[in-house]
């Protein structure tokens, strides 16, 4: 058993897919110690799969199978292909940070015209400055562990390394957008993102494919520091080709008196986890976080969220929904943990599912783990199809099936759209479900 | 001249529950025709099977739109043709705004005749007069569709579509259940500024007080699924005084 751990299922020893992307790896020393390390723990656990707790929906070993080789970094024709892909996004009045293939593509990214107090620098600049414990931390992950956390300290071969001043409020979001160009290859990127006291930000990030890439793997993480008394809305837009993996762990610190409200929307790739970490480590802080999966055929999206409640007086507050149409599979896992000493706690959960056809399906796990005796916490989950009355009523008024359905499955979705506070944002997040819904004949 | 709405020999059953059993009915354009009964007579059942709802099967019988099978039609191609049915139980349909809701509705209507769509100028005009005249306040159209609406609010919004779309046939199902007396006259007056030498109306109601409100051309006594009786407006008053027990008699 052990043995097959080490090998891919096609036998390959995924130990060649570390020693051929090594030599392309930012760091030395620590740094280069510390990915041997982590990937000799991915060797050692192999691909998450059914039998352990975290990924019990979600079988890597069954469906993602194996881990591509690193895309080689991008030439000129990748550069131009995925220009054009980030074009095609039509968002406008954002500072672009735009990471290729896994590498930061300053030539694409707005970083001249950065606004003040938000500085920006490659993962990779920083890494191969030198090397030393402090850098090797940069890729550590203590919050959480799993296979593919260490996959993606081992491959991580860029990402943008933000921080934005005390009490700064830049007026326009910073955008990371994430594309890929080549198919059957993989990218793994680390992002970390450093909010300080009182600073007011808005992030979002696209992820996207260009023209004709496919099957491509994506293993990416961000961490996200939010000081005390800051605030960051975040919305994340998996817009990835409908044939692509994407494995990403989200890791967010919420100080005291702060505030996140952050949103993801999966409507891309055949197979995607996105796995977020929160913890609420100051008092008095306030979460939201929300989500939708829009997904058709055959195609399998899992949103995995741990909240923990660290310390007294915060309120969190989950709501994901999915849209689910012909044999898709939407997975939610939701834990909350409060602490011992976390007294006052407010954490509530709330998931929905819409099911458009008899055979999709909708796992929802929530978790509350809780050590402290005077918290409010609750959850709540409810699965349906569209209702007829609704449907019928709007036909009565002249609306033919499909845009009927159309509209009570925007209604739906736009309930969870609506948690985004910043009308900007929210107009992304509509304008990325109306990209779905169009896709549905 | 063809009959607006002509319904003949109408057989429907539910789940092999026969709950008309060959109704007749004809109404003209510029008519208003009054059409009760006591419950479980098939006054709603035959309002939705105009309407196209799901769930009904028709056995026997036909049903001519302006000399058109309307049975042969989806719900959306009826209210395109002129169909309207005021819901007795109008829905909440949460996250549909109001006003967005109005707009595709019409525009898909007057898409399925071949018509272009109204300006958005044009329509937020027209949208605002009607409402106004039905007492309707203008951030009750911004809400989700009757979401968190009173009774009679409901039954206004029901109003104010029939006089934007102008379809030629209303039926109004049960429209003054729920309602006080003052909810109810403000939803009368509104369905009567409609009242044309081109349109008809079909009000169902169980009981007269509506008609007071909207004075019908022609009343028709159901029972048991069939129309047992049909005469002028005086009819509803006799109704009133005798109940419906003497047709239910007559009917078995």
């Amino acid at each position: 058993m052990n043995v097959a751990l080490a090998k891919s299922p096609t036998g390959q020893p995924v130990g060649e897919l570390f020693a051929a992307a090594r030599g392309r790896l930012p760091g030395t020393g620590p740094v280069a110690e510390l990915r041997q390390a982590a990937f000799d723990d991915f060797a050692r656990r192999g691909l998450p799969h059914r039998r352990i707790e975290e990924w019990k929906y979600t079988d890597l070993r069954a469906q993602l199978r194996e881990v591509a080789p690193l895309a080689p970094a991008p030439d000129q024709a990748a550069l131009t292909r995925a220009a054009k892909a980030v074009k095609s996004l039509g968002i406008e009045g954002t500072q672009k940070l735009v990471l290729v293939d896994g590498v930061f593509a300053p030539q694409l990214s707005d970083v001249a015209a950065l606004e003040a107090g938000v500085q920006v620098r490659a993962l990779r600049e920083i890494l191969e400055d030198g090397s030393n414990q402090v850098r090797a931390d940069l890729l550590r992950t203590t919050v959480a562990s799993d296979a593919m956390i260490s996959l993606n300290a081992a491959l991580a071969t860029d990402g943008v390394v933000i921080d934005v001043a005390a009490g700064v409020a830049p007026t326009k979001p910073v955008h990371i957008v994430h594309v890929a160009t080549r198919s059957a290859q993989s990218a793994a990127t680390r992002s970390l993102v450093k909010i300080e006291k009182g600073a007011r930000v808005h992030l979002v990030e696209s992820l996207v494919a260009a023209e004709g890439a496919r099957t491509y793997q994506t293993h990416d993480s961000i961490v996200i520091w939010i000081g005390d008394d800051a605030e960051l809305q975040h919305v994340r837009l998996m817009e990835d080709a409908l044939d692509a993996a994407n494995i990403t762990t989200a890791i967010f610190t919420v100080g005291a008196n702060a505030k996140l409200n952050t949103f993801n929307l999966t409507h891309g790739g055949a197979l995607s986890r996105y796995q977020g970490f929160i913890t609420l480590a100051g008092q008095g802080s306030e979460l939201s976080t929300n989500g939708v999966n829009l997904l058709g055929a055959a195609r399998h999206g899992d949103t995995t969220f741990v909240v923990d409640h660290a310390v007294p007086n915060c309120t969190s507050r989950e709501v994901f929904r999915s849209v689910l149409d012909g044999r898709a599979h939407s997975v939610f896992q939701g834990r909350i943990i409060v602490r011992p000493d976390a007294q006052k706690t407010d954490g509530k959960m709330m998931t929905r599912a819409l099911l458009l056809s008899d055979e999709a399906e909708a796992d929802n796990k929530p978790e509350l783990e809780i050590f402290a005796d005077d918290v409010t916490c609750g959850h709540g989950a409810t699965a349906g199809a569209l209702d007829e009355s609704l449907l019928f009523y709007l036909r009565a008024r002249g609306l033919p099936e499909k845009e009927a359905q159309a509209l009570l499955i925007a209604a739906f979705v736009g309930e969870a759209i609506e948690s985004i506070a910043d009308d900007n944002l929210r107009d992304f997040a509509v304008a990325a479900a109306e990209r779905w819904l169009a896709t549905r004949d | 001249m063809t009959a607006l709405l002509e319904v003949k020999g109408l057989k429907v059953q539910v789940e092999d529950n026969e709950i008309l059993h060959g109704l007749d009915l004809t109404v003209n354009a510029g008519e208003v025709h009054a059409i009760m009964g006591p419950n479980g007579s098939g006054k709603s059942t035959l309002s939705h099977v105009i309407a196209g709802k799901p769930g009904y099967e028709v056995t026997g019988g036909e049903i001519l739109f302006k000399g058109e099978d309307l049975l042969e039609m989806d719900p959306d191609e009826r209210a395109a043709k002129g169909v309207f049915l005021a819901f007795q139980y109008p829905v909440e349909i949460p996250g549909v705004a109001t006003m967005t809701f109005l707009r595709t509705a019409l525009n898909a209507q007057r898409k399925a005749r071949g018509e272009s769509e109204y300006s958005t100028p044009d329509f937020l005009k027209k949208v605002r007069e009607v409402a106004a005249s039905l007492n309707i306040p203008q951030d009750m159209l911004k809400r989700g569709v009757n979401v968190g609406f009173s009774g009679g609010e409901k039954k206004r919004n029901e109003v104010l579509q029939m006089a934007l779309f102008q379809p030629s046939l209303c039926i109004l199902d049960e429209m003054d259940s729920g309602l006080d007396i003052d909810a109810l006259r403000v939803a009368a007056d509104g369905v009567n500024a409609l009242r044309s030498k081109d349109r008809a109306m079909v009000v169902i109601t169980h009981y007269q007080r509506l008609l007071n409100y909207i004075v019908p051309d022609v009343v028709h006594v159901m029972s048991k699924g069939r129309v047992v009786k049909s005469g002028g407006k005086e009819l509803a008053l006799e109704l009133e005084k005798s109940g419906y027990a003497q047709f239910e008699n007559k009917a078995a």
